[in-house]
């Protein structure tokens, strides 16, 4: 059987919420940085699946995609540079520790 | 050719500046107090430039638009940036490294100004990562707090939700109307159940990096954390340029779906201001206090958005214009308080007219506009934004705009009477204010005032916006 784009896109919207859930259960900084890369990771499924069976005959969504890989390397880096010096001052990257600001 | 110049100014001016700040860096480095002379009086430019040769036009196709609008909203943006770099002078002159904070600065800038011009779902999610990504990493700039440190994971995690959520609402747009145009959406929208669910997911990304009521709680934290240089262009000049963007996108590209986010944006107003007040009320640091007050102004701001005609623009641009004057000084204000005594509490205020009348009586004034107190230009800010939202006549959301407004007196009320009033045995010495800071708070307090009495501003905004 071919898959078709109900496939794909029962599999992108799992993806999409695996990640939120991911990021609202998850407690190491790591983790729910991955979880945001699954949720950007089911969007890139989304257009590209959209572009094969809907719009065949434009090239945004594919345009889109490489865009988006590119915009979350650069978000993963500056998110890592942001941890590690956050692990410098708290040795530890849990979330449940980085508590001084509060109501 | 000439074209292209003349409608990237303002971005091109940017982009020169941060790669003169670039050159700088790798080369021999020059001191701090004169290089950040250097860089205000670029700014001042930057800012000055953006009077002339004003033009309509596209660009790279569909994907970059200017009007005279525009134009008008970006120069706000400048001035804000020119403003933060006057009133943070004493930090700024302090920490090591200068160059870079004003290259991510610069670059959120560029971010926004190109954001404010989208005229495509692709640049659009291009300059606004553009314009987030560096003020994570500001955010993060004193580097051995620990707040600091927490204050940018939480920013730079929650702007990485919020964009992932406007990535699959877009896609879902992608999907339906096959095009990423802001021309070309409005035609292929009719209101179906899908359309309805891209759009929720589009409005919660934008309700994140407003920090609307449900989606507002890394705001006080990340206010709080950050250094205040940082605090005020989070809560100035990237809420102005989103809120910009944000009724572009709802008037133009979800047109045809005016009715439903009407309700959802009359909801989502009266969630926010009440919260927003309510929550300001209990704040004991100054940071958090104007991080809340910063909400319940965008509940005010909302309040003109609903009403879905010119006359909304109108009323959200010139109310952001006060904004950024009646903010900007008193972050100005808690700025020099926090750089020469390291006092954040509201209570350390106290007996604070003894000892620094000036300082004061620019609180005073801002803390009044930002309540919106008739002589101040806050009161016409607020009068438009709530005629604006009056339009529709719907009586009982105005109602709890206005009475919102009376709550937030009470706690804008608490700092002056602390200011003015309380006495203190050892209150905050006499501060000498260095010439760029009393600059910056005389513009503040000059804008203040202005902008509310000559008339012709508010008509001038209104002939751009038709």
């Amino acid at each position: 059987m071919q898959p078709g784009l109900y496939h794909i896109l029962f599999l992108s919207t799992a993806l999409f919420f695996i990640g939120v859930y991911g990021f609202l259960t998850r407690r190491n900084l790591i983790t729910m940085l991955m979880s945001i890369e699954l949720i950007l990771n089911s969007v890139n499924l989304n257009f590209i699946a959209f572009n094969k069976y809907l719009w065949p005959n434009q090239m945004d969504g594919l345009f889109f995609t490489l865009f988006i890989i590119a915009i979350a390397a650069a978000e993963a880096a500056v998110a890592i540079a942001i941890i590690i010096n956050l692990y410098r001052s708290h040795n530890s990257i849990d979330v449940e520790n980085a508590e001084d600001l509060k109501y | 050719m000439n074209e292209f110049f003349i409608l990237m100014k303002q971005e091109l001016a940017v982009t020169a500046i941060i790669f003169l700040l670039l050159f700088i860096k790798i080369g021999k480095g020059i001191q701090h107090s004169s290089l950040l002379s250097l860089v205000q009086f670029l700014l001042l430019i930057n800012f000055g430039a953006g009077f002339f040769f004003n033009q309509s036009g596209w660009l790279f196709g569909d994907m970059y638009q200017t009007t005279p609008l525009i134009v008008f909203q970006k120069n706000i943006l400048s001035l804000g940036v020119y403003l933060i770099s006057l009133l943070c002078a004493d930090w700024l002159k302090k920490t090591e490294h200068l160059p870079e904070f004003f290259m991510l600065m610069l670059s959120a800038l560029l971010g926004m100004f190109l954001m404010i011009s989208s005229g495509n779902l692709l640049i659009f999610y291009l300059a606004l990562e553009l314009a987030t990504i560096p003020v994570a990493a500001m955010a993060n700039f004193d580097l051995h707090k620990k707040r600091s440190s927490e204050g940018a994971m939480k920013m730079i995690l929650s702007s990485a939700f919020s964009s992932g959520i406007l990535l699959f609402g877009i896609s879902l747009i992608y999907g339906i109307t096959g095009t990423l145009s802001f021309a070309l959406i409005p035609g292929q929208l009719d209101g179906s159940t899908l359309q309805l669910l891209a759009f929720v997911f589009l409005l919660s990304a934008f309700a994140f990096k407003l920090s609307i009521v449900p989606f507002h709680l890394w705001t006080a934290d990340v206010y709080e954390g950050s250094p205040i240089a940082v605090t005020s262009f989070l809560s100035v000049i990237s809420k102005g340029a989103i809120a910009f963007i944000f009724i572009t996108i709802l008037y133009k590209v979800f047109q045809p779906m005016g009715e439903v986010w009407y309700n959802m944006l009359v909801i989502l107003a009266v969630i926010t201001m009440v919260i927003g007040n309510l929550f300001a009320i209990r704040q004991q640091n100054i940071k958090r206090f104007l991080a809340f007050s910063s909400i319940a102004q965008v509940g005010f701001i909302l309040v003109g958005m609903s009403s879905g005609s010119e006359v909304g623009i109108t009323a959200v641009v010139y109310f952001v214009l006060i904004y950024v004057f009646s903010n900007l000084a008193a972050f100005g204000v808690a700025a020099v308080i926090t750089e020469q005594s390291g006092k954040e509490n509201i209570d350390d205020y106290k007996g604070l007219y003894k000892t620094n009348p000036f300082l004061c009586w620019i609180l005073a004034l801002a803390l009044f506009s930002l309540a919106g107190i008739p002589p101040t230009a806050g009161f016409f800010g607020k009068l438009f934004l709530i005629t604006a939202g009056a339009t529709k006549a719907s009586f009982i959301f105005i109602t709890i705009a206005a009475l919102n407004m009376i709550v937030s007196l009470y706690y804008y009320l608490r700092v002056i009477r602390a200011a003015f009033m309380d006495k203190n045995e050892n209150p905050i010495s006499a501060i000498k204010l260095s010439p760029s800071v009393k600059l910056g708070l005389i513009i503040c307090g000059a804008g203040i005032v202005l902008v509310g009495l000559l008339s012709w501003m508010y008509d001038y905004i209104h002939s751009l916006s038709l």
